[in-house]
């Protein structure tokens, strides 16, 4: 088990290269510079904009820089922000909790409404209750998120004015309710989906018939012998699509002016500020690893076929 | 045939169920019943309903299917009138069930004796420990080797043999009194096949349950069972004690079926001669042809089994018959 996770863990390092790789030679392509950006609307003179690509390093060849950025990601070294100067862990780390709050939270409302819902839904498979879920279900997982949340806010702030629009509000629970919904809805109609198609097959599998036979109770059957076998199921898909979710924090914490990964992150490519953006890249494929290896690990927990080693 | 002795009592059953494709009778007027203590056999190819007859007892036909009509009365009460709740409580406890397939028919994810002792608490409302220390004691009943081990197992960790032993052990840990095997040795091996109808005889003995024996294999029905039915194509062909059924089998098909059994040492005697195979296949139960059922693939059929349907001759104690020339038997 130990080594297996230790494996695991060694695994995750040329996953971690593959992505840096990546995302350093798109930002590379990008055209412009951050020393473009830097003035916004004030355009910044030629000689100062050749001073600053000099002194950022920008006037290097990109594998120089790549290998650069290597070298100091072997030391923990995020690098240094372009525009403020800071270094990358120093901006990033505030604007983790934010984020992380808001991934948990809309997790836990896909997953305490999507899974019931999808039970439900292939217990009455074939009934209208069904048909309306699974319609609901679709229109969920294609509502763009920008969309679901203007009509949140327009619904629940402007109309019956009992929610913050936008901002943290300082930690403030009200102000997180809405972007957590908005983010984690369509998440939530993928495990109402994902749990229907499990439970529907669990449905007809020999051992719950076997299980009828003996005469224990629906609720029995349902909630033990149904349930523990979709678990895998739904754990698998969410595990997968828990990057989505994360990708998702993207649209959603500029729409709410949450002051999180996302945000920073959509910032920093308009600034070109690309140690930031390769920091925050490199948070949130760090946070789909560990996600999934907890996902693999929890699989032996659920089936006793599975032995890691 | 006094009532008191009668277990269950299957009236005129039907049992559909309903596709796209149509309405497929796969159990047809079905009449017969199981005597207490007797291990009734019941014969047929595949499709040709006895599983479904045995699902229908149980109340287990699962949309798009549905008994249609019928009575199954259990000790002389119909359980077609019983609520889900109260067929529950006859569930396991008075009829239970052993399925084909000891592979799939176990939860993979819980250990034997969670679910050999399901059967404990649902029906005689024992504690968990006192249900697990039941579950090991019938473990050792149906000869599992150090039984307060194996309770912890997983069904992953046993042979087949060992699993379907387990399922014997789980349909008669509440002592029914009716047990229904469903091709309980089908998809074991030759010599696991003897061990475990070995078992189920003993175990026959022993209760003294009523065991309705559903295969396709005849050397199981001439091993252990004293009443044979053969059902075709949803319906009851042939009712007979077993021994006359092997000696004087009356319909074509039961003598199609006989025929079709490989025999032992008739190479080395009469040297490699074909199987006598029944020609054709089982009719698709949405367009049954006209008359008799089995008219299409029978040797001995006349211009007139396919007029109209025929009806199953009460023969007495001879058993009963669907076929009007039985007479003209060749056997």
């Amino acid at each position: 088990m130990i080594s297996y996770v230790l494996r695991r863990l060694i695994q995750f390092v040329p996953t971690i290269f593959g992505v840096t790789l990546i995302v350093f030679f798109l930002l590379n392509v990008l055209p412009g510079n951050a020393a473009m950006m830097a003035g916004g609307k004030n355009r910044i003179p030629p000689a100062a904009q050749k001073l600053m690509i000099k002194k950022w390093g920008l006037d290097q060849p990109v594998y120089a820089r790549y290998f650069k950025y290597i070298k100091g990601l072997c030391t923990a070294d995020l690098g240094t922000s372009f525009i403020s100067g800071e270094r990358v862990t120093d901006v990033l780390a505030p604007r983790l909790w934010p984020t992380f709050k808001l991934a948990v939270i809309a997790l836990a409302i896909a997953c305490v409404t999507g899974i019931p819902l999808g039970f439900y839904s292939a217990l009455r498979q074939g009934t209208a209750m069904d048909t309306v879920t699974m319609i609901g279900a679709v229109s969920g997982v294609s509502m763009p998120q920008f969309w679901l949340g203007l009509l949140l806010m327009y619904f629940f702030s402007v109309y019956l004015k009992i929610l913050p629009t936008v901002g943290y509000g300082n930690g403030d629970p009200k102000f997180i309710i809405l972007p957590a919904i908005t983010l984690g809805v369509g998440y939530m109609a993928l495990l109402a989906r994902t749990t229907r198609a499990a439970v529907v097959e669990t449905l007809s599998q020999d051992y719950i018939r076997t299980a009828r036979s003996k005469g224990i109770s629906d609720l029995l059957i349902n909630r033990r012998h149904v349930l523990r076998n979709t678990l895998t199921i739904i754990l698998t898909s969410a595990g997968l699509q828990f990057g989505s979710l994360l990708g998702g924090t993207v649209v959603v914490e500029t729409l709410f002016s949450w002051p999180g990964l996302g945000t920073m992150m959509v910032n920093s490519i308009y600034y070109r500020d690309t140690p930031i953006t390769q920091g925050c890249v490199m948070i949130i494929i760090v946070g789909f690893l560990v996600i999934n290896l907890l996902v693999d690990l929890s699989y032996a927990l659920i089936d006793p076929r599975i032995k890691y080693q | 045939m006094q009532p008191a002795k009668t277990v269950l009592n299957i009236d005129s059953l039907f049992t559909e169920f309903n596709t796209i494709d149509g309405t497929a009778r796969a159990v047809n007027d079905v009449t017969f019943d199981v005597k207490r203590g007797e291990i009734l056999g019941i014969v047929g190819e595949s499709g040709s309903g006895k599983s479904v007859t045995a699902l229908s007892i149980m109340r287990l036909i699962r949309p798009p299917g549905s008994i249609r009509r019928g009575r199954i009365e259990f000790f002389g009460r119909d359980l077609m009138g019983l609520s889900g709740d109260e067929m529950k409580d006859v569930r396991g406890n008075r009829i239970s069930m052993i399925f084909q397939e000891p592979m799939t028919s176990l939860h993979p994810l819980f250990t034997i004796g969670l679910q050999i002792s399901e059967m404990y608490i649902k029906h005689m409302g024992l504690s968990k420990k006192e249900a697990w220390e039941h579950a090991i004691e019938m473990l050792e009943k149906v000869q599992i080797p150090s039984p307060e081990k194996r309770v912890k197992d997983y069904p992953h960790q046993m042979s087949g043999g060992m699993r379907q032993r387990v399922m014997i052990a789980m349909a008669l840990s509440c002592n029914p009194e009716l047990l229904i095997a469903d091709e309980p040795t089908t998809a074991l091996d030759v010599t696991i096949q003897a061990q475990v109808i070995d078992l189920m005889w003993q175990l026959e003995k022993e209760y003294s349950t009523a065991i309705m024996m559903i295969t396709h294999d005849l050397g199981v029905i001439a091993e252990i069972a004293q009443r044979v039915i053969v059902m075709y194509a949803g319906e009851i062909v042939e009712e007979a004690e077993v021994n006359q059924l092997f000696e004087q089998p009356k319909h074509p098909y039961t003598r199609a079926l006989l025929e079709a059994i490989p025999k032992l040492g008739r190479r080395t005697r009469m040297g490699r001669k074909p199987l006598q195979e029944i020609k054709g296949i089982v009719p698709g139960l949405y367009n049954l042809p006209a008359g008799c059922n089995f008219y299409p693939r029978c040797p001995e059929a006349r211009p007139d089994c396919r007029l109209s349907d025929i009806s199953l001759i009460d023969l007495g104690i001879r058993g009963r018959v669907r076929c009007p020339y039985y007479q003209g038997a060749k056997a």
